[in-house]
């Protein structure tokens, strides 16, 4: 019999050779006598050990890593296809520290199903969530997802069940689920691994949606710097129509659902759900005024629910386990589990899917093992680009929507970038406002031009130019941006340039 | 203006053909548009305004509002560098300035040689394995100049 041998397709693991690995397997193999199977699996976050090889070997996955293509040869003839002893072997994925201590609830059959195969998504719970639901009123199902505390993954962190209410409350011909896959923010991979490791899970999470709004449409709106998530997601959605899980009767229910994946163009700006909607109506992607609320005029002038990924791919086991199930993990007005994800100068980067409460320092140190130089971590951004930058002394905060605004941060959609003692703060302070003015969509006034202003403010600063009028200025600068933009790309740029400026104003002199 | 030629403008008709029935058709054709000839000729603005009753102030604005789309022909690949905080925490600032050196090119131009398009990327989502470059569609982790100068001696004849 074939031995079985499971390989990341992610696009992460692609980046660090996978492919080449899995073509050295084969051939090694073939030269060898020996049949095998290989699959291409999802990641199982853990980006430091890819390439990961996994083994099935008495019905356990035994993985080695990092196995690249060249070393193929010699763990072949070391005993590898027996699961033999070796320097590069990790034994069981479940019993690695990194993997065991998480909690995967969204993440639970990413890296270990054949990420297109509905049979597979089957075989490991996929669609009972979409079972019950179809069994309840959409009342219910909406009840059921408020009941969950799931609030929107995206970074906004609004209660998803609130959102979902006023959109069933509309009267409309059409209503719409929009998925915000545009997934800009540095640091961030959350969304590109589960739409590459588990595509049909997206799929399940937005028919869910849809049945319980009663939306027949659903639109993936996605980055084109993700091409692999694409063609996962493209593959995905024809398979699960192929066996009736999308299309005009899903599962027989006589409820209709079509879901399209439609590219963005490299705008960051399309993160903010309005401009997402207005370069899905095929626009310049300029941010709308507020109200009317999306939900009451969102695309093409309908009701419209538009949720991140992870908020979309946690709905099926939410639906399938119960409100409560989901709620029991977390902290204070932060329930469930957060995929986090470590990145930037991290010793052991990837994702870590863990309930609320966990602290930056479990996070950067037991988990991501300090940094990957070896330095000390001297500051963090958490949240991608519009993120504070925090400092040793607050990483003992816990990942809480609360407990970060209370320290003037944000959790965001989970993204961690480490930096050890060789960042120069102000050099980060003015990327920030360097990438808000090339990202700016220009409808209002204070990003437009307020992040321009802001690049050559710092450049005075760090010169020493009339240095403390300058800092107050940016600090004017800085409040009438917050208060004064249309939306978060003006009004949260300032965050990483204060955080800067306030934990490191030393790297702000020109002796720096 | 310059005129279109036959091939660009079947693909353009082409892409209007098959997509212009689409909501929120305009990205769509765009895309299709790109993907065929690697950039979307200002002189098909026209064409593609007239088959969705906007004008073409309406459709230029969109091309020039995305970075992604462009407006000349990218030379043979397309070489990104991310830019943002996960790569620049590991240098990545150094293999940019390496990228722009060895190609002779700034972002948004093409190596003397028509081999490369230099492009910026706010972003690739391989945070964990920075600093991350693309090429064509194909992704890179832990990209050190020397690595970067292997990439694009795998590519440079492709």
């Amino acid at each position: 019999m074939a031995t079985r041998i499971f390989i990341s397709r992610d696009a992460a693991a692609q980046a660090l050779g996978a492919d080449e690995t899995a073509v050295a397997l084969q051939v090694a193999a073939q030269a060898a006598g020996r049949s095998v199977s290989i699959t291409r699996v999802g990641s199982r976050g853990m980006v430091w050990l890819e390439p990961l090889v996994e083994i099935e070997h008495d019905g356990q996955r035994i993985a080695y890593g990092p196995v690249t293509a060249q070393q193929v040869p010699a763990l072949l003839a070391a005993g590898l296809l027996d699961a033999a002893p070796h320097a590069l072997r990790l034994g069981r994925v479940e019993d690695i520290p990194y993997f065991a201590k998480q909690e995967r609830l969204t993440f639970a059959r990413v890296g270990i199903t054949d990420p297109v195969s509905v049979d597979d998504y089957l075989a490991h719970g996929g669609y009972l969530g979409l079972k019950r639901a179809l069994t309840l009123s959409g009342a219910a199902i909406v009840q059921e997802v408020t009941d969950s505390g799931l609030r929107g993954r995206g970074g906004a962190a609004f209660p998803t069940g609130i959102k979902w209410k006023t959109v069933l409350d509309q009267q409309a011909d059409q209503k719409y689920i929009v998925c915000n896959a545009d997934e800009g923010d540095s640091g961030t991979f959350s969304d590109r691994m589960l739409m590459e490791g588990d595509p049909l899970c997206l799929v399940e999470g937005m028919t869910i949606a849809g049945v319980a709004v009663g939306a027949t449409q659903g639109y993936i709106y996605l980055r084109c710097e993700y091409p692999h998530a694409e063609h996962a997601l493209r593959e995905a959605i024809a398979a699960a129509r192929a066996r009736g899980f999308l299309g005009r009767d899903v599962c027989g229910s006589g409820k209709a659902f079509e879901l399209e994946v439609r590219m963005g163009a490299g705008a960051y700006i399309c993160g903010e759900e309005t401009s997402l909607l207005e370069s899905l109506e095929g626009k310049r992607a300029e941010v709308r005024f507020r109200p009317p609320l999306p939900a009451i005029k969102g695309l093409f002038g309908k009701p419209t629910v538009i949720n991140n990924v992870i908020s979309l791919a946690s709905l099926p086991v939410i639906l399938e386990r119960g409100a409560a199930f989901y709620r029991d993990f977390g902290m204070g007005r932060s329930r469930g589990t957060l995929p986090i994800q470590l990145a930037g100068n991290i010793k052991r980067g990837g994702l870590v899917e863990k309930a609320f409460g966990v602290t930056l320092r479990e996070l950067l140190y037991d988990f991501g093992g300090g940094s990957a130089s070896g330095r000390p971590i001297r500051a963090v951004q958490v949240g991608g680009p519009l993120g504070a930058y925090i400092p040793e002394t607050d990483f003992d905060t816990p990942l809480d929507y609360e407990a970060f605004t209370a320290i003037g941060a944000l959790v965001g959609h989970g993204g961690i970038v480490a930096f050890d003692d060789t960042v120069d703060m102000a050099r980060m302070a003015r990327y920030a406002m360097e990438f808000c003015a090339l990202e700016s969509c220009g409808k209002c006034t204070p990003c437009r031009i307020g992040s321009t202003r802001g690049v050559e403010v710092i450049d005075r600063i760090v010169q020493g130019k009339d240095r403390e009028a300058n800092v107050a200025l940016l600090q004017d600068l800085c409040n009438t941006m917050l208060s004064g933009s249309l939306c978060g790309l003006g009004g949260m740029t300032p965050f990483p340039v204060t955080s800067a400026l306030k934990h490191f104003p030393a790297d702000f002199s020109p002796q720096n | 203006m310059s005129e279109l030629d036959d091939p660009h403008a079947q693909a353009i008709d082409t892409a209007i053909a098959s997509l212009s029935g689409l909501p929120g058709a305009l990205l769509p054709i765009l895309h299709a548009v790109q993907a065929k000839l690697g950039y979307i000729p200002p002189a098909g603005v026209g064409r593609i305004a007239d088959a969705l009753n906007l004008s073409r102030a309406e459709v230029h604005g969109v091309i020039s509002f995305y970075h992604y789309f462009r407006h000349k022909a990218p030379g043979k690949h397309v070489l990104q560098v991310c830019r943002a905080e996960a790569c620049q925490a590991m240098q990545g600032e150094k293999t940019e300035a390496h990228a722009k050196q060895r190609l002779s090119a700034d972002y948004g131009s093409t190596s003397p040689d028509g081999q490369f398009t230099l492009e910026a990327a706010y972003c690739l989502g391989n945070c964990a394995a920075a600093p991350t470059v693309m090429v064509d569609e194909k992704l890179y982790g832990r990209v050190t100049p020397e690595r970067l100068d292997e990439v694009l001696a795998e590519w440079r004849h492709r």
